[in-house]
């Protein structure tokens, strides 16, 4: 997920640049004033997207426990490498251009710099409370809840909470002073923080992994499908009871509504038919990404068992292969809401959906023999970074991915028009839906040719 | 140390109360393995009847991992091979479905309670819920009410809960080779005797053949009824156990 952290650094910094003159000029709205009133947001979701992906600092102070360091030390050392992390980082990539901007504006420069304090404060405040809050799903989730029903109180024009948060946001610039407040939130959460932490520096206590109450599961309706069901239980186990393989999860719901950018024209670049398909691919994708790239990997903390039981590699690939095309139908079916922008917008999510299936499920299963990386899927750390994750065959994989299906709708439209575009997607979908047997052939022996290097790396942690 | 009964390293004789009556499980010939240059296993000839309770010691380092992972084709001989059945492991898988194993915590899958890590052992084995309950019953003891409905996964018991599930997993599923790799590190000491008297049962069992690596050379002389000794990957002694074994190799590794 390199990939990952490439994307997002380059979306910030497109955002950062580009979204106040995109406010100006297609919105017509004053900028810095629209973006201090959906900062509420921004960090709503950043909070949200750390508690999925960011790994809290908690367990690396173990060995320091027993070395004479006073207390206060490790928790300044632990909180202050946090405040690194990249999650933190990644803001610095929106704020300093889009400062810049405003500097250019003519903004007052030293309101731009408050204004700048400001917002890395309260990106660090987001990094602490997230730290607190982890592990705690109920103040998660009653967190959640409530942005999302002040979201709906928005949507539906009842109640505003940003038109009283933006002063706050916006006050940050027209009165310097403020600062001082932003900051001291910052120092009363940094110590509320370190003092929670120093409190529980026991390994008995806050450092102790919570155990957490386990309850077998075992969905019998599966049992009908023998070896397969077996795997899939496990499968549907392992995303729901791990984070890192939770965070799954979250990333195919929220790919889910990557079509909006395309559909509704929100971004420019976007407005270029060919691409809808691109956006198309991601709606119903998500979860074949996020997940499929990393198959076996997911399997890596004991893959020694599966290699020395009585398993059959190919019921093993199949029962990925079922997961991600029922997921993909499951994605198909909650993509419906498209069809409110028009019947051929929910044709074109079906017809990526077709080829997802047909051919991007056998690809996927193909980059994950050669993605050899480890999966701690007790935390989050790697989510980011993977540096073995990114290799050069699995970026040539990515080509019949995405650039195929964008050719051959290129050329329906070129030649025909869009629907035939959309059929030759599909059919390409189906072809490789029927070559599948063929397919699995070949991923079968690259499986096995690779057992013994799979084997060791998955060995080497860390 | 003329006591000691070894393997005539030029003739590959072996002691002769190993060569008759049985059958032989396992063959391993000119078996090596190296990694850049370094030799870490090589055992020219070694025959494990079916029905023998095989005992490997050796200290650290001394192959005995190896070898097990290589039983398991979890890693490629440089040179040589094993046969299980007459089945050359790493060229076949079809020795996998009479064979299993317990090596280390990455044969336990984390994120499953115990249950349902047996029978998800048992279905890939061929055994429904019904046959893993009732095998589970002839444990309650071994698990000493500290494994089965516990509401924890596999990845927070302790450890030597952890191995219990383990060793309890390979034996699911009447497999005919059962490799245990330090079964008896991190047990209590209650549960060190109770899984001695588990593998005594399956060494009488002659359509069992079990392998068992310890550093512990007590428990190891009891359970087996034929002991191989490892040093820097190559087979030093070999040998019947008897009321004197224990001191001898004792001798052996005080030396």
């Amino acid at each position: 997920m390199a990939f990952g952290a490439l994307y997002f650094i380059l979306v910030f910094l497109g955002l950062g640049a580009g979204s106040y003159y995109f406010i100006e000029e297609v919105l017509k709205k004053e900028p810095f004033e629209l973006i201090n009133k959906f900062m509420l947001y921004y960090f709503v979701f950043d909070l949200v997207f750390r508690f999925f992906m960011q790994k809290t600092p908690v367990m690396n102070i173990r060995p320091l426990l027993y070395i004479n360091i006073k207390k206060d030390t490790i928790v300044n050392y632990t909180l202050g490498k946090s405040a690194l992390s990249f999650f933190n980082i990644m803001h610095l990539f929106f704020f300093i251009p889009f400062v810049v901007v405003l500097c250019i504006e003519d903004f007052s420069v030293l309101g731009v710099m408050t204004w700048l304090l400001g917002m890395l404060a309260t990106v660090l405040i987001i990094n602490f409370l997230n730290i607190l809050i982890d592990k705690k799903d109920v103040v998660f989730y009653s967190v959640a809840v409530i942005f999302m029903a002040l979201g709906a109180l928005q949507y539906f024009n009842l109640f505003d909470a940003t038109n009283y948060t933006v002063y706050y946001f916006k006050g940050l610039y027209d009165y310097p002073w403020m600062v001082i407040i932003a900051l001291a939130v910052l120092f009363v959460v940094y110590r509320i923080v370190h003092n929670f932490f120093k409190g529980n520096l026991y390994l008995d206590a806050g450092l102790s992994t919570q155990h957490d109450i386990a309850k077998s599961q075992h969905f019998n309706w599966l049992d009908q499908f023998g070896t397969l069901g077996a795997f899939l239980k496990n499968d549907i186990r392992l995303i729901t009871r791990n984070k890192r393989a939770k965070s799954v999860i979250l990333m195919s719901f929220l790919f889910l509504f990557y079509g909006l950018l395309f559909i509704t024209g929100a971004i420019e670049a976007y407005k270029n038919p060919v691409w809808k398909i691109f956006g198309g691919i991601f709606v119903t994708g998500g979860f074949m990404f996020s997940f499929g790239q990393f198959v076996p990997s997911w399997d890596s903390s004991y893959y020694n068992l599966m290699m020395s039981q009585n398993i059959p590699y190919r019921d093993y690939l199949s029962s990925k292969w079922w997961l991600m095309v029922i997921v993909t139908l499951i994605a198909a079916i909650l993509a419906s809401f498209y069809i409110y922008f028009g019947w051929e917008v929910y044709l074109l999510v079906l017809a990526a959906a077709v080829y997802n299936i047909g051919i991007n499920a056998h690809i996927v299963l193909l980059a994950g023999a050669f993605t050899r990386t480890p999966i701690d899927l007790m935390s989050n750390k790697n989510a980011f970074g993977d540096k073995k994750a990114f290799n050069f065959k699995t970026l040539l994989l990515i080509i019949p991915q995405i650039l195929i299906p964008l050719a051959l709708y290129y050329l329906g439209i070129a030649f025909f028009n869009d629907l035939i575009g959309l059929l030759f997607v599909a059919l390409a979908g189906v072809a490789g839906f029927a070559l599948k047997g063929f397919v699995f052939d070949k991923i079968e022996h690259i499986y096995k040719t690779q057992k013994y290097e799979t084997i060791s790396a998955y060995k080497q942690k860390n | 140390m003329k006591r000691f009964q070894h393997i005539n390293k030029k003739t590959n004789l072996l002691p002769i109360s190993f060569t008759h009556n049985h059958i032989i499980m396992i063959q391993v010939k000119n078996l090596s393995k190296s990694y850049n240059g370094t030799t870490v296993l090589n055992i020219n000839e070694l025959e494990i009847p079916k029905g023998q309770s095989f005992g490997l010691v050796g200290n650290n380092g001394a192959g005995k991992t190896t070898f097990f992972s290589l039983l398991l084709d979890l890693i490629q001989p440089s040179t040589g091979m094993i046969t299980s059945n007459s089945i050359q492991i790493n060229l076949s898988e079809k020795w996998k479905p009479f064979t299993s194993a317990f090596i280390d915590e990455s044969f336990l899958i984390g994120y499953l309670t115990p249950e349902e890590y047996f029978y998800f052992i048992g279905e890939l084995r061929g055994w429904n819920k019904a046959d893993v309950d009732s095998f589970l019953v002839k444990y309650e003891d071994f698990f000493n009410g500290e494994i089965l409905k516990n509401k924890k996964y596999l990845r927070d018991l302790s450890k030597g809960n952890s191995k219990k599930v383990g060793i309890v997993a390979a034996l699911i599923g009447e497999p005919e080779v059962v490799i245990l790799d330090e079964p008896f590190a991190n047990l209590d000491p209650t549960t060190q005797i109770r899984l001695k008297k588990i593998i005594k049962e399956l060494a009488d069992d002659p359509t069992v053949t079990i392998l068992v690596s310890s550093h512990d050379l007590q428990h190891t002389v009891e359970v087996s009824n034929r002991i191989v000794a490892l040093q820097k990957g190559e087979v030093v002694l070999d040998l019947v156990p008897s009321s004197e074994t224990l001191k001898e190799l004792e001798a052996f590794f005080a030396a």
